[in-house]
């Protein structure tokens, strides 16, 4: 038998085990390490850190906060962007790019920044209100401080999650369809609610148990508005209990965080039961439907619609911009007392705050660029291998994001707060343990795109360098690499976009030294610097809109659906 | 140069066999095309005889070396064969230059004797001064000649072909075929060529392996495989052979025994040692049937239908003495058939199709 079969199936190997060892440390090892706290702590088994848990009022309180928070604001949410789809995709409605552009930006804009616009925008000290003379009076409550306001501001948040997945769904829908039923007599209406909704209705709740997820996970809006006025869901208790004990409350912190994993997780298993649901007879490659004529409605409606981004978007950036030209707390704007000295503060004289930039900026580019070199492996495993377990290696890299970011970010504490075995490197305490924990939450941002690249390329291109000689790596280097790279380089640039101006994991991570962009805006908001917290987050906005401008460039070399804001 | 032995290979996917127990033996510096209908396994045999997918049992030899095992395989890229891909697989990020000295490239060739290759190639195929191009600005017919100097750059042991001419218009493919024709005589490469367009396999092959369900139904060379087809399969699906119901009524002798089919006695070729036996099938061709003159023996019947085109009439006749099968035959114009007429045609020749198969 000849001595050449099976030769050159080593570099295959050593992808596969890099790969898997990878998404062990970075996704299961942290899962593990969690539930081993719950149910041993200490590495003896006990159900004592469980019982404390239940027994424990706060926690009572805190759950049914989230619930509540969770289902109103997912409500709000589904209104929305269902309603929004509807407009955008079966009417005639003109400027739809722009719309969508518009409406889609709050998903690019931190959950903390918009905490903070909504905040100057209705508070006693809000310029706006001061210019226009009708703010309350100094002193009086800030209307959001409220579990309402927490519940307003998550469906403005997650109605364009909401709008993406109804879009999408929609745009499935063959005309045919629709034709028929019109065809039939049915009224525009009678055909809304009697075929295109039943027929959404999978791509609905799918969005719905979606966007449940992220309110119930959510750290920035209900840190912003519900501490305050004493409204605590999980993540913020989780943040408090630990931000008063430190390490020793751990135990306690880790129990709650599996609470809300356990929250968040009935949400994802509803998410993936809903998608398999999918009615496979729509999903024909037919023409979309023809756009619905609203006639002299028209106007109307697109007055109203782009009330919706004003009042969603530009108000609330405009509030952000007015206050943070404020030179103090309520004090009113005018030519007179305009300034730029927050800029100048936060940017030159804060030592902290310019440090804060530093971390931020080196932790999300750090975490792009290694996203970006693993998830091409990665994605060429998941995308070409064929393999059965890999579908499951997938998933193991979708769960650090899928699930709440204080989950990660307590599971992080818990395998880093001893130095690592053997070693003796201690991440505690460290920048080291952010950069870790971003690396695992935020790798299938940019492993999606990849994937969906990948399947944009024939195979045959990668068999024909096979062919001519080339090895897997030289295959990778010359050929799949430069055919991926605009895929994976956006799936980058959403990483660093989420990771500047990050705040859930950070907050509970970061130790002095290693403050984030995120952290400095919640310390400054909490120790009532607004004007501060408004500079910072007009930055970290203005620096969204350029890279959104930037991956625009690589809109052309891209899948369908890989930059949000794109129509 | 290399020759190719497939021995005894089973492909399964699942419990699905793609290709089931399939030998051909490939000559070295032989053109052999692969011919079957869609979904018959060509494209599992190509792959793997390249080395993408691994056999489930059997072999597959490229010279003296044995590449494909069930234990195990040369990886692609180290078989030293060629392919010419359908949708032809050209790197959209290079040039074309680039695209045809990538395997040199790879293989660590220096670069002037790598440059003096490539032009080389381009030479061969007419592409002189499209070096810089890049593949998105060239024609269909220019990309199909850019994957066959890539693919033949490396002076490859084995080419093989994946139906490369199916995306290309009617005119493109009949120079295309003198093109491959050409090269095939100029290099000498043992060639495996994947068509479902028997035309092209005609045209060009030496030998047509013919598939069926994963099976080989008949390796042989054209004129063989048209004259004299081993199985029902092979006979019907080459040039629309008509295979009807016979009794075999004598012994062979020198090649030719005498057969009564749908009532008329015909002398049709047959392979030695064949007895008379019943439930035999015979193949009969267009140009076997003709309309009978009167008082000729022959068959009557109806015709079904008369499609005229340009010169000709395509008939079509239903037997009385068997209305299941259907002849058909060219009649010049101007055509005495109308559809629905009655109407006497006879056989003139005809090939037993051998026991066993049709048995
Ligand atoms: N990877 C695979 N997994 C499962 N089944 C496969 C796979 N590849 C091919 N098949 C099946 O094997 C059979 C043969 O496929 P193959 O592509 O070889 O056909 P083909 O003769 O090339 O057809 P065509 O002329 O349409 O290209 C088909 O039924 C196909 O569905
Ligand atoms: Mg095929």
């Amino acid at each position: 038998m000849s001595v050449r079969l099976n030769q050159g199936r080593g570099q295959q190997w050593a992808m596969t085990v890099v790969v898997a060892a990878l998404i062990v440390l970075l996704s299961i090892l942290p899962m593990l390490r969690l539930i081993q706290e719950i149910f041993a702590p200490g590495g003896t088994l006990s159900t004592a850190a469980i019982s404390a848990g239940l027994t424990n009022a706060t926690t009572w309180v805190a759950t049914g906060n989230t619930l509540v928070v969770g289902f109103f604001g997912t409500a709000l949410a589904v209104v929305l962007g269902t309603s929004v789809a509807l407009l955008v995709t079966l009417t005639d409605v003109r400027g739809r790019s722009a719309f969508v552009l518009c409406y889609v930006m709050p998903l690019m804009i931190a959950p903390q920044v918009t905490a903070l616009a909504w905040l100057q925008l209705f508070g006693p000290a809000s310029p706006l209100l001061k210019l226009l003379g009708i703010a309350p009076p100094l002193g009086s409550r800030n209307p959001l401080y409220s579990p309402e306001g927490i519940i307003l501001l998550l469906g403005v948040q997650y109605g364009p999650l909401v709008f993406l997945l109804v879009r999408a769904g929609l745009r499935k829908l063959p005309r045919e369809l629709v034709e028929a039923a019109r065809a039939s007599g049915a009224g525009w209406f009678t055909v809304l609610r009697t075929i295109v909704l039943p027929l959404m209705t999978p791509s609905i709740v799918a969005a719905a148990a979606l966007a449940f997820v992220s309110c119930v996970g959510n750290f920035g809006i209900p840190a912003f508005l519900g501490i305050p006025a004493n409204y605590l869901v999980l993540p913020t208790l989780i943040y408090q209990r630990l931000a008063g004990g430190g390490p020793a409350v751990l135990g306690d912190a880790a129990f709650l965080s599996v609470l809300i994993g356990l929250i968040a997780m009935a949400g994802i298993l509803a998410q993936e039961m809903m998608s398999r649901r999918r009615d496979y007879r729509i999903s024909s490659t037919s023409l979309p439907a023809e756009p619905y004529e609203l006639g002299k409605w028209r106007v109307p409606v697109q007055v109203m619609m782009w009330c919706l981004i004003v009042l969603i978007l530009f108000l609330p950036l405009l509030g952000l911009v007015l206050s943070s030209l404020v030179p103090g707390y309520g004090i009113p704007l005018n030519a007179a007392t305009a300034t730029l000295d927050n800029y100048r503060f936060v940017l030159f004289e804060y030592g902290a705050a310019r440090r804060a930039f530093l971390n931020s900026f080196a932790l999300s580019l750090s975490a792009a660029a290694f996203a970006v070199l693993v998830a091409i492996p990665i994605a060429y495993l998941v995308a070409w291998s064929g393999k059965k377990w890999v579908k499951y290696l997938n998933l193991a890299v979708e769960l650090p994001y899928a699930l709440p970011g204080v989950v990660l970010a307590i599971a992080s504490l818990l395998m880093f707060l001893k130095p690592i075995p053997f070693t003796g490197v201690q991440l505690y305490n460290t920048i080291w343990i952010i950069l870790y924990a971003y690396l695992a939450r935020f790798l299938v941002l940019a492993l999606r795109p990849t994937i969906a690249g990948y399947h944009q390329i024939d195979r045959a291109l990668e068999e024909a360098a096979r062919v001519a000689g080339a090895s897997l790596f030289t295959r990778m280097r010359t050929i799949i690499f430069p055919l991926v790279a605009p895929a994976a380089l956006a799936g980058g640039l959403l990483i660093f976009m989420t990771a500047l101006s990050e705040l859930t994991v950070s907050a509970l991570l970061w130790s002095s030294g290693s403050e984030t962009i995120g952290v400095l805006m919640f310390s400054f908001e909490q120790g009532g610097d607004s004007n501060y917290a408004s500079a910072i987050s007009a930055i970290t906005v203005a620096i969204t809109f350029v890279l959104m401008l930037l991956a625009n460039l690589l809109a052309a070399h891209l899948p369908s659906g890989v930059l949000p804001w794109r129509d | 140069m290399a020759g190719l032995t497939i021995n005894g290979v089973t492909k399964t996917f699942g419990d699905f066999d793609a290709v089931k127990d399939v030998s051909i033996e490939v000559k070295d510096g032989e053109f052999l095309a692969v011919l079957g209908p869609s979904g018959c396994g060509k494209t599992t045999l190509l792959r793997l005889v390249a080395g993408f997918e691994n056999v489930t049992s059997g072999d597959i030899r490229i010279g003296n070396e044995i590449v494909s095992t069930a234990q195990g395989c040369v990886p692609p890229e180290k078989r030293r064969v060629g392919i010419v891909f359908q949708n032809y697989a050209l790197w959209p990020h290079m040039t074309v230059a680039e695209n045809i000295g990538y395997s040199l490239k790879v293989a660590k060739v220096d670069a002037e004797t790598r440059k003096r290759r490539v032009d080389d190639a381009m030479a061969l195929v007419d592409l002189k001064g499209f070096g810089d191009r890049r593949p998105a600005n060239l024609s269909g017919g220019q990309r199909q000649r850019v994957a066959l100097a890539r693919c033949l750059v490396a002076a490859p042991s084995l080419v093989l072909f994946d139906e490369p001419l199916a995306n290309l218009d009617v005119h493109l493919r009949a120079s295309m075929e003198d093109e491959f024709a050409a090269f095939h005589k100029r290099t000498g490469t043992t060639i495996v060529y994947i068509t479902h367009d028997q035309a092209e396999a005609m045209a060009l092959a030496d030998r047509i392996a013919v598939m069926d369900n994963g099976r080989l139904a008949q390796l042989a060379a054209p004129r063989e495989l048209y004259r004299e087809p081993a199985n029902e399969m092979v006979a019907s699906f080459i040039s629309e052979g008509m295979v009807i119901p016979a009794q075999v009524l004598s012994p062979a002798e020198s090649g030719h025994l005498k057969v009564s089919v749908l009532g008329q006695e015909v002398v049709v070729r047959c392979r030695d040692g064949e007895k008379p036996r019943h439930e035999a099938k015979v193949c009969c061709r267009a140009p076997d049937i003709s309309a009978a003159a009167p008082g000729e023996p022959g068959i009557d019947g109806t015709i079904r239908r008369a499609v005229h085109k340009g010169g000709v009439a395509r008939i079509e006749f239903a037997p009385d003495a068997d209305p299941t099968v259907t002849l058909h035959f060219e009649q010049p114009d101007p055509s005495p058939f109308e559809a629905g007429a009655k109407a006497r045609v006879r056989i003139a020749s005809g090939w037993l199709i051998p026991g066993g198969a049709s048995a």
